[in-house]
């Protein structure tokens, strides 16, 4: 077997791209977007129905639309995109070849041949059990098979990815420790190997049991296994984003972590205990003790809340050395106020740190409490807390690295600038105010993947406060902004790669995202820069995580005395 | 910390034992793997068992 | 940079810069409020959901509730003929959720506490108590008993905030709360 040794230079960064890589990675991202504009379709869909006013769809429709939405964007577009991430943070950041290319297709048609066969199966109309699919509602056998496939093709993608480690580590293509953000990259592709092992120690029964071959499945057995899987696959995304921002802050402003060893060792707190917060889903189950719930609920003691409040100081903190470096000195904010703020990786950056600490990190805590989840379960809280990590947090921090990869990988220029520099303000608040006001309309009990809270064809039924029906319209048309942005995003992306013109070298200039030049020599640890900017930013979000989770205390301590 | 010149050692000095575990994905990948699987899984799937049956 | 190898080859013995240091103890003490706000509310909190579960089969899960609802109805109510169950205080209360409905509907009085079990005779369901907006998962094959304690009286609902089917959105119960 003759080993594809074949690379070219990137005019833009200097690094060197093995062709193969380069390949796997602009078919990866480029399925991840097509799912995203899939599954946004739907996402649309299914605010328009939970817009009383509106209410699009029938029941049936809509059930399936919500099943389809979960799974495209929530399983597809983001595994599809870190695949492409693991690519580029091992090969292209190590310059390595990418070990076996072609486990690496078989991987990726795995995961496209599953991800079409689980669209089939929910279009046809029997599937339509969420994403979740909890027991004993049961799918087609084919809803189930093609997640496994999905799944087992994610895994062989994880493999390519260690297997690039060790290649790189032998051939010597880099010294020392591999680069923070291919750290980063590691920490998400070892939260996916137990992801995915978790997932086919269900699913696969699962599949049998569709079938017919096991006659029973225990409903709580399924949910503390299916949840390994559900709730580490945003932890995937939690370690690869943040990655993602180290990268970008890298790339845009050649910052250098403030101190590799906070920032490791905070990655590697993910690594310990970021899974064990799977209990998140299981705090009003029966059976289970509190025991159980609160160490793992709680990452045992929090220490992954901890290594995302440092992640949260330093990826800023990065910013705001590297700024003042380059001599935005004056006061707390010079150096936030001179960004570019109107190249869109940088906005999509800054937006989705702020977004996903305050919003989801927030809302992630509180309602991951033992007792706090108790008034929130199930309510549309749900989703409005999942749409700010996920959405506003994973999906803008993508959106924001594809502003800059897909031009610098393919050489070409943006299609759409001008839009481009509105789309993450237009897709960010959007979606900021989608989680906002799914959240509000939860506090005051709105149900979650619920048709009809009019309950029209209901024998009983309950009067929501006109303040839920408000906010669900409200967030009806949030959700058209922030769906605006996502087309545009598409547009642009698609655009880009079928017509856009090829890069010359005057268009550098104003490219979206610069070249990473190396303006910071040596800087950080003892020599670093103190930076009081981000770390009053810090205090800030301290103060409303502070105030916030105590008054859901005081929400807790109203309702009935329960034990 | 009492050091404020960041560099420390010359080429030869032995690399930190928690270093050196981060710089072995598959050390790492073992306890990413294991750590949930023990606390959080097994110990739950034996809370499930231990559910007594309704008299 | 982040995205180039660690400038110094042993990054571990680099020394943290201050205000890096203080934001993680910080942030570490605030880590340990959350975790004790957690055993602190099941010393002193007054709502602390239940460990007290058991397996049961949804068939004997049925009978019971309807020799309970047999045993304290004192009417039904609308065109299902739903019956009212007006249960003594303090005593072991059943409702059962099944598609689509939450069965009986309870009556209770104010103030006094009640053991209430709850199960699923088919999927899972979600019992969500409105507008108190508590939240708890209902298995089938499993038996989950919490005691409450209503506080205010009035008409509550319980809508199924758990997927069950096309006929999810019209699941809805009712517990009355009444002064005496
Ligand atoms: C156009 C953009 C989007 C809109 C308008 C939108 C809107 C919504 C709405 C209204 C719900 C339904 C809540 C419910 O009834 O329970 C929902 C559910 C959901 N959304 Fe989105 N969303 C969008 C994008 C995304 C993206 C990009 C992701 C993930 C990366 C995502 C992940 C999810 C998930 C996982 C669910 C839960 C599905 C379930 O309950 O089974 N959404 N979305
Ligand atoms: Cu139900
Ligand atoms: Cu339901």
């Amino acid at each position: 077997m003759t080993i594809n040794r074949d690379f070219r230079t990137c005019p833009d960064t200097g690094f060197k791209i093995h062709l193969p890589a380069d390949k796997l990675i602009k078919w990866n991202a480029v399925s991840g977007v097509v799912f995203l504009m899939i599954g946004g379709l739907f996402g649309i869909a299914v605010a328009l129905t939970r817009w009383p006013a509106v209410h699009l769809l029938p029941a049936d429709w809509f059930y399936l639309a919500l099943t389809a939405h979960g799974l495209d964007v929530l399983l597809v577009w983001l595994i599809f995109f870190e695949v492409a991430i693991l690519y580029f943070a091992s090969s292209v950041l190590l310059g390595s070849r990418l070990a076996s290319p072609k486990a690496a297709w078989a991987g990726y048609w795995l995961m496209l041949i599953g991800a079409v066969m689980t669209n089939i199966a929910v279009l046809r109309g029997d599937s339509s059990v969420m994403f979740t699919s909890y027991v004993p509602m049961k799918a087609a056998p084919d809803f189930y098979l093609g997640i496994i496939l999905f799944a087992v093709g994610a895994l062989l993608a994880c493999f390519v990815f260690f297997g690039t480690l060790v290649i790189a580590k032998q051939e010597k293509t880099y010294e020392g420790s591999v680069p923070l953000v291919t750290f980063g990259a590691t920490v998400a592709a070892v939260i996916a190997v137990f992801t995915i092992a978790a997932g086919a120690i269900i699913l696969v029964p699962t599949l049998l049991w569709s079938v017919g071959y096991i006659s029973h499945i225990d409903t709580l057995m399924y949910k503390v296994v299916w949840w390994g899987m559900g709730h580490s696959s945003q932890q995937i995304n939690v370690a690869a984003h943040i990655a993602v921002w180290y990268a970008l802050a890298a790339i845009l402003f050649g910052a250098k972590p403030l101190s590799e060893k906070v920032s490791r060792t905070a990655f590697l707190l993910y690594i310990l205990f970021l899974q064990l917060a799977s209990a998140h889903h299981l705090l009003v189950e029966p059976g289970l003790s509190s025991e159980y719930k609160i160490f793992n609920t709680s990452y045992a003691i929090y220490l992954a809340v901890l290594a995302s409040m440092i992640h949260g100081l330093t990826v800023p903190g990065s910013v705001e050395a590297a700024q003042r470096k380059k001599g935005f000195n004056k006061g707390l904010f010079e150096w936030l106020r001179k960004a570019p703020w109107g190249n869109p990786a940088f906005s999509g950056f800054a937006l989705s740190v702020v977004m996903f600490g305050f919003l989801g990190g927030i809302s992630g805590v509180m309602m991951g409490t033992e007792q706090l989840n108790i008034i929130i379960h199930n309510t549309i809280y749900v989703p409005g807390h999942f749409h700010a990590t996920v959405v506003t947090g994973t999906t803008l921090a993508f959106m924001a690295l594809a502003y800059w990869l897909v031009p610098t990988l393919w050489q070409k220029e943006l299609v759409l600038p001008g839009l481009a520099k509105w789309q993450p303000y237009l897709f960010g608040i959007g979606m900021g105010l989608v989680s906002v006001f799914m959240m509000g309309a939860g506090t005051l009990g709105v149900p979650r993947r619920h048709w009809d809270i009019n309950f029209a064809d209901a024998v009983m039924g309950y009067d929501f406060p006109g303040a839920a029906h408000l906010m669900m319209g409200l967030n009806g048309m949030a959700a058209l902004m922030g769906a605006l942005g996502g087309a545009i995003f598409i547009l642009n992306m698609v655009g880009t790669i079928l017509w856009g013109k090829p890069k010359t070298k005057a268009a550098e200039e104003e490219a979206p995202a610069p070249a990473p030049e190396p303006v910071v020599a040596t800087y950080g640890n003892a020599g670093t820069m103190a930076v009081p900017g981000t770390f009053t930013l810090a205090m800030v979000f301290l103060v409303s995580f502070v105030l916030y989770y105590f008054v859901n205390w005081k929400y807790l301590a109203g309702v009935w005395p329960l034990s | 910390m009492e050091e404020t010149q960041a560099n420390s050692g010359g080429a030869d000095e032995p690399i930190p034992f928690m270093q050196q575990l981060m710089d072995n994905p598959f050390l790492l990948l073992f306890i990413g793997v294991t750590m949930p699987t023990v606390f959080y899984i097994l110990w739950g799937i034996m809370e499930i068992t231990a559910i007594p049956i309704a008299n | 940079m982040s995205i180039f190898p660690p400038e110094q080859r042993i990054w571990w013995k680099e020394p943290i810069e201050r205000s890096e240091i203080l934001w993680v103890v910080i942030a570490l003490v605030w880590c340990l409020i959350l975790f004790f706000m957690m055993p602190y509310w099941h010393i002193v909190g007054e709502q602390n959901l239940t460990n007290e579960a058991y397996r049961i089969k949804p068939e004997a899960f049925a009978k019971r509730t309807e020799a309970f609802a047999e045993k304290y109805k004192v009417r039904e109510e609308g065109d299902t003929g739903i019956p009212v169950v007006r249960p003594p205080a303090g005593s072991d209360i059943y409702m059962l959720g099944r598609l689509w409905e939450w069965w009986p509907v309870l009556e209770l009085q104010k103030d006094k506490t009640y053991r209430l079990h709850l199960s699923s005779l088919d999927w899972q369901h979600g019992f969500s108590l409105l507008p108190e907006n508590i939240n708890i998962q209902v298995h089938p094959d499993y038996e989950m008993v919490i005691t409450i304690k209503p506080n205010r009286s009035g008409e509550y609902s319980v809508v199924c905030n758990e997927f069950c089917g096309i006929g999810h959105h019209t699941m809805v119960g009712k517990i009355y709360v009444v002064d005496k």
